[in-house]
């Protein structure tokens, strides 16, 4: 198998007692739309249940506190890469998305991974290592204008994720050995609480 | 013109247009899966500032909005910024987090463009 990682990818060797795992197999049901809002529920949920693992103390600068930030921070990241590994999904491989969220004591790592077509997947590791070689707040301007002109692929999830929630993004493309036409892909995003 | 409204309402977000205080009002939560989606309220904006040319986007109660829907506010700005004539205001509120990380990216495609957090 051939794999490559950019940015600070998480493994998932990394010890947490606490963690939450939740599997979308969306070839098994072709009717996408009606799945769209079980999503934003998942994400939802994944943000109201990490949050009650924090006090509702006082953010400095925000009047949000410290729970309701991460209830809203973790929902927002979350549906962004559930959004993400859905549409770039191959159905026809039949295999499922997965989303797991650890916690630590000062740190959540989101980890989300999707099979996509091997065209889509070199699409997105490009987008990627433009991400590592450009200034984030000069690639997002950029990305907002290119879709403002509706120009191609916008990434703004990934994007609003790095450069807003100030997360830090790890990347790996696997080849599977029995499929080489696919990639396995995983991404992880590491938010300090 | 009498008082004008037009709404686009579902069981989880509400975009309403009021002519007498020429603002849209953004509610609820709004997750589409993508621009193409979001072409009915992006149609509701323009058609908005067009009568309004001085108009207020009320997101105050928008607690959720993704990345396409952030694509579609920018797509909006842009717009009205490129056609020179009309004025933007954006009312947000402290208290919804993602408008506090995200709207303020909205004034650098548009730096005429008025945030106003509440």
């Amino acid at each position: 198998m051939i794999a490559q990682t950019f940015g600070q990818f998480k493994d998932d060797n990394l010890k947490s007692q606490e963690y939450l795992t939740l599997n979308f197999a969306p070839s098994s049901n072709p009717k996408r739309q009606q799945r769209w809002q079980n999503y934003g529920l998942s994400a939802d949920f994944l943000g109201d249940y990490f949050a009650t693992f924090f006090p509702g103390e006082e953010v400095p600068e925000s009047a949000i506190n410290l729970k309701n930030t991460i209830k809203a921070s973790v929902s927002y990241i979350a549906n962004e890469l559930i959004e993400n590994a859905v549409k770039y999904s191959d159905e026809s491989t039949h295999l499922p998305i997965s989303i797991t969220l650890r916690l630590f004591d000062q740190d959540i790592i989101f980890q989300v991974t999707n099979y996509a077509t091997q065209t889509v997947a070199q699409h997105y590791q490009q987008f990627v290592q433009t991400l590592q070689s450009t200034d984030i707040a000069e690639l997002y301007t950029q990305q907002l204008e290119k879709t403002a002109l509706g120009e191609g692929k916008s990434s703004m999830g990934i994007l609003t994720i790095i450069h807003d929630y100030s997360a830090e993004g790890g990347w790996k493309f696997e080849s599977l050995i029995d499929r080489p036409s696919i990639s396995k892909v995983t991404v992880t995003m590491h938010l300090v609480v | 013109m009498g008082v004008r409204t037009v709404e686009i309402k579902t069981d989880d977000y509400s975009v309403e247009y009021q002519s007498d205080i020429a603002t849209v009002f953004l509610r609820g939560f709004l997750r589409l899966p993508g621009i193409p989606e979001y072409e009915s309220i992006m149609n509701l904006l323009l058609d908005a500032i067009e009568e309004a040319p001085t108009l207020s986007l009320n997101l105050q109660e928008l607690e959720f909005l993704n990345s396409s829907g952030i694509s579609m506010l920018s797509m909006f700005v842009v717009k009205v910024r490129n056609q020179g004539q009309a004025q933007l205001v954006i009312q947000g509120s402290n208290q919804v987090l993602w408008q506090t990380k995200s709207l303020r990216n909205l004034q650098r495609l548009m730096p005429s463009l008025k945030l106003e957090f509440a």
